[in-house]
């Protein structure tokens, strides 16, 4: 656009600085020797430092990891087995309806999510704690890791399956060798969006979560309730940095095996 | 192929029993549980209850609420989605955008519970400009804000999309045959990345609809969603009764949102939320 004036610059500068302002808010005061997020007094680590000496909290996060790595993981492996079983699906009627029920809980408000949840955990006996919320967080990804990995198996050929059967392939190596390396970007973008939104979920694991199992947003929730402590500051501090690096391991993830791929293309 | 279609059935096998657990059962116990009181006794109270003028009124101002949000978020996004693909390096802007969005919402609501508070920089910038300082958090302002704030990235990106796979060569189209810029805009720009806005409104509108954690921290429950009734019915008081039948209006608002704002093409599904 040659006539770009100066108001998409200040507008877009206004809309980062707003996004942008309440993180970088509360990374500055994590740093604050004074008590609150009103007075910068000195520059300190203590509230970093006491993150790490707060045992319970140790132990929260090590729950929230635990829960997402867990829960990324099997609800992978159980959506590409759904991307592929919608994928070969003859039957037109049953795909429509599998993809239409895929894509409720995707859109289902996590009240009614964990509502729901709550109900199905409670009347067949799970107790509500570790193993509740595991299995809701599976639950709520496997359709993220659908939607992700069904474009990959559309893109493909079905040549390359007829190639590698005229070659002798068996049906394992035909899944081994051609079908999931090919898909294998879609695998691993919705491995990182599972591993997000388990992190990032809080309504859902507050409907399920019990009164001895706690994962960070539950914590924060009941922190920010009570009052203000800088330790919330420095965590979310730590936080940030985390999630800019898983971020960045999606995008380059992501983003490198583009040649192979297209090199198998053609 | 024999062997591969036996493969095939025994990879159905979880995901279906995924679908039959997770999917069917909930809905089915959620509605199942709309038809009990407190005592356990079958009933159609709850029903009868929910078109008393107390719930009326809690979903009228959820929906009121609920579209402010999602108007406000509208507003707010589209220029800014037009803008990026007018940039250099218009990917990597949009991950930028993308990246507070990744950060835990209850942080970012954290944060604004000290922003927004009586001596948080909000304040010492009223005061310093002499309008002095205000009551901003728990109003229904600091409500609607905080909630555009967290939507906006999910707005953006569909419109951001949209308005990238946009023929530019339309737009010179348009204005080589006279139409100034509001005219390009309404009639050629407008319809062509609708598909785009309705996924950004269904991404915006069925979750506002349902916030609770937001109402509890911002706008100290002076402001109540359905979500936030749901919350209180199951977890404070108990009437899982109520809260299941608040839960099947819900679905049903949500059912019709969806059938309202459904893009006419195939591959609205996620549109938001990929990437």
């Amino acid at each position: 656009m040659e006539r770009n004036g100066k108001l998409p610059k200040i507008y877009l500068t206004a809309v980062f600085l707003v996004l942008y302002a309440p993180i970088f808010y509360l990374i500055f005061y994590s740093f604050n020797s004074g008590g609150t997020m009103s007075h910068f007094e000195s520059f300190t680590w203590e509230h970093y430092a006491a993150v790490f000496e707060d045992k319970r909290l140790i132990v929260i996060v090590l729950n929230t990891v635990v829960v997402a790595l867990l829960s990324a993981l099997i609800s992978t492996a159980i959506g590409v087995m759904g991307a592929i079983t919608i994928h070969y699906m003859k039957n037109k009627a049953m795909r429509n309806a599998m993809l239409s029920m895929n894509s409720i809980l995707m859109v289902s408000p996590d009240v009614i999510i964990g509502a729901s949840f709550l109900i199905l955990f409670t009347l067949v006996g799970i107790k509500l704690g570790f193993a509740s919320v595991l299995l809701s967080h599976i639950a709520f990804s496997i359709p993220i890791v659908v939607i992700m990995v069904l474009p990959k198996l559309q893109e493909m050929s079905p040549t390359l399956i007829d190639a590698a059967l005229d070659l002798g392939a068996t049906r394992k190596e035909i899944m081994s060798r051609v079908i999931l390396p090919f898909i294998k970007p879609g695998i691993f973008a919705g491995f990182f969006l599972a591993l997000t939104y388990s992190l990032d979920d809080f309504a859902v694991t507050f409907f399920v979560t019990g009164n001895g199992f706690s994962t960070l947003s539950v914590e924060i929730y009941s922190m920010a309730r009570t009052g203000v402590t800088l330790t919330i500051n420095a965590l979310s501090g730590l936080i940030f940095v985390i999630t800019a690096g898983l971020i960045l391991g999606y995008y380059f993830i992501s983003n490198r095996p583009k040649t192979p791929a297209a090199g198998v293309k053609r | 192929m024999k062997t591969n279609r036996a493969s095939l059935r025994l990879s159905m096998v979880p995901y279906s029993l995924w679908i039959i657990l997770f999917v069917i059962a909930p809905i089915g116990l959620i509605v199942y549980y709309s038809f009990f009181d407190l005592s356990g006794n079958f009933t159609i109270d709850n029903y009868k209850n929910f078109f008393t003028s107390v719930y009326l009124k809690l979903t009228v101002s959820s929906f009121w609420y609920a579209f402010l949000i999602t108007f406000f978020s509208l507003l707010i996004s589209y220029p800014t989605a037009y803008f990026l693909t007018k940039l250099k390096h218009k990917q990597l802007w949009l991950l930028l955008i993308i990246i507070p969005s990744w950060i835990n919402l209850l942080l970012k609501t954290y944060a604004f519970i000290g922003l927004m508070g009586l001596y948080g920089p909000v304040n010492a910038l009223l005061e310093s400009v002499g309008i002095g300082k205000q009551q901003i958090l728990f109003t229904d302002f600091s409500f609607v804000f905080v909630s555009v704030y967290i939507f906006i990235p999910f707005m953006i990106l569909p419109i951001f999309n949209a308005l990238d796979k946009l023929n530019p060569a339309l737009i010179d189209a348009s204005r080589d045959l006279g139409a100034n810029a509001w005219i390009t805009f309404r009639r050629v720009i407008w319809p062509l990345t609708l598909n785009g806005v309705k996924s950004g409104v269904q991404v915006v509108f069925i979750p506002a609809l349902s916030l609770f954690m937001i109402t509890r921290l911002i706008a100290g429950n002076k402001v109540i969603t359905l979500g936030t009734a749901i919350e209180q019915q199951f977890l404070v008081t108990q009437n899982w009764g109520m809260g299941s039948t608040i839960a099947v209006f819900l679905i049903v608002f949500m059912v019709v949102i969806l059938l309202l704002t459904s893009a006419n093409e195939r591959g609205m599904a996620g549109s938001g939320k990929k990437r």
